[in-house]
C-alpha cells in the first residue's frame, strides 16, 4: 500500500458559456494581453489517498469524480496520479 | 395533506415554504436531512438557500445527505416534488430533473422580483394558475442560469416540461427580461413524468400581500388540490 497524490482537474464542457473565463479574457485583452483567445476556467482538487498502485488511485478517483466531483452535463474531468514518496505502508518497498 | 419541508444546514427557506404551505392549507412538517424517512408525507419540498455551503457546486453535496434517498424513491413513485432556488439545484444533481444550473451569466447574485409566464396549467403545481398568465414574484440566486445539452432541452421542449419562463410584465419572453442566461428563458421545468418541479424563483416568498405579490400562493394550493384529487380517485 502507497500514499498516492491525485490532482483532479474539472473543466467546463466545450461549447459552456464559462462566464468567469469571459471575464478574466477581457481582464488580459485590457491589460494588452492580444494573444489570448480564450479562457476557461476550471478548478483543481487535490486528495491525498492509499492504494495498491497508481491504476488503483487513479480508478478510486475516477468513480469519486463521475459520483460527486464533476458534474457530467456541464464538466469533463482529467486525473493524474503521483506516488508520494517515503509514505508506504508497507516495509521496505520504498525507502 | 402532509407535507415534509427538507431542511439541511444551510437552507434559509424552510420556514418560508413551511409558512406558505400552511397558507395553502397544507400540514407541513420539517424533515432535517440526516433523517431517512419522510414521516407520511403526501409531498415533499426541496427548499431554497445554500445547502452545505454550496461547495463543490450547489446541491453537490445535499444530493447526498441520508434523506435523499427517501426523496428519489418517492419521486419515482410518482410522489410530488418541488425544490425552490437552492431546491431545483438539489434535485438536478440528484438526477430527478434533467440539466443544471450555472453560475448567473452577469456573475452578480441576483435578488429582484421578476415576472414569470406559466406555460401550463396542466400539472399538478400550477392548476390554480392560467396557461400562460403573468405572475410576479422574487428571485434570489447566484446561480440559476439553466443549462441542458441540446437534444435533452429540444426532448423537455416537446415534452411541454417547461412549466415557468422569464418574461417581461406584459407576458413577452425576452433576453430582456432573462436574468441569468438561462437557456430559452427558462425558470421553471418538470421532469417527463410531471410530478417534479424544480423552479429558481421563490413563490414561497410570494404568499401574502405584504411582502409585495400573493402569486406564489396558487402554486402550493393546486399542490394541496393535486393531492385531495389523488386521494378521491
Amino acid at each position: 500500500m502507497s500514499r498516492f497524490r491525485i490532482e483532479v482537474l474539472v473543466k467546463p464542457r466545450p461549447g459552456l458559456l464559462d462566464p468567469q473565463g469571459k471575464a478574466i479574457h477581457s481582464a488580459l485583452s485590457n491589460l494588452g494581453y492580444a494573444a489570448v483567445d480564450e479562457v476557461r476556467v476550471g478548478k483543481a482538487i487535490y486528495l491525498d489517498l492509499i492504494a495498491d498502485s497508481v491504476d488503483q488511485a487513479t480508478a478510486m478517483a475516477d468513480e469519486m469524480c463521475r459520483k460527486l466531483l464533476a458534474n457530467p452535463v456541464t464538466e469533463d474531468f482529467t486525473i493524474s496520479a503521483e506516488e508520494l514518496p517515503g509514505a508506504n505502508a508497507t516495509a521496505g518497498a520504498t525507502p | 395533506m402532509k407535507v415534509a419541508i427538507l431542511t439541511f444546514p444551510g437552507s434559509n427557506c424552510d420556514q418560508d415554504c413551511y409558512h406558505a404551505m400552511e397558507m395553502a392549507g397544507g400540514a407541513p412538517h420539517y424533515v432535517w436531512h440526516r433523517e431517512t424517512d419522510l414521516n407520511g408525507a403526501d409531498a415533499v419540498v426541496v427548499p431554497g438557500g445554500f445547502a452545505h455551503g454550496d461547495y463543490l457546486r450547489p446541491g453537490a453535496i445535499a444530493r447526498f445527505s441520508p434523506i435523499m434517498e427517501s426523496v428519489v424513491s418517492f419521486a419515482r413513485g410518482g410522489g410530488l416534488v418541488i425544490g425552490i432556488c437552492n431546491g431545483f439545484q438539489i434535485l438536478c444533481e440528484a438526477g430527478l430533473l434533467p440539466g443544471a444550473l450555472l453560475r448567473n451569466r452577469s456573475l452578480k447574485f441576483q435578488s429582484h422580483v421578476c415576472h414569470l409566464r406559466v406555460e401550463t396549467a396542466a400539472t399538478p403545481f400550477t392548476t390554480d394558475y392560467e396557461d400562460g398568465g403573468v405572475i410576479r414574484m422574487p428571485l434570489s440566486h447566484a446561480d440559476g442560469n439553466y443549462y441542458a445539452d441540446a437534444d435533452t432541452l429540444q426532448r423537455i421542449e416537446d415534452g411541454g416540461q417547461v412549466i415557468f419562463r422569464y418574461c417581461t410584465e406584459t407576458g413577452e419572453v425576452s433576453a430582456r427580461a432573462n436574468p441569468n442566461g438561462a437557456l430559452s428563458n427558462i425558470a421553471g421545468i418538470v421532469n417527463d413524468k410531471g410530478n417534479v418541479l424544480g423552479m429558481m424563483p421563490h413563490p414561497d416568498r410570494a404568499v401574502e400581500a405584504v411582502t409585495g405579490s400573493t402569486d406564489g400562493l396558487p402554486l402550493f394550493t393546486s399542490m394541496v388540490a393535486a393531492r385531495v384529487g389523488l386521494g378521491a380517485a
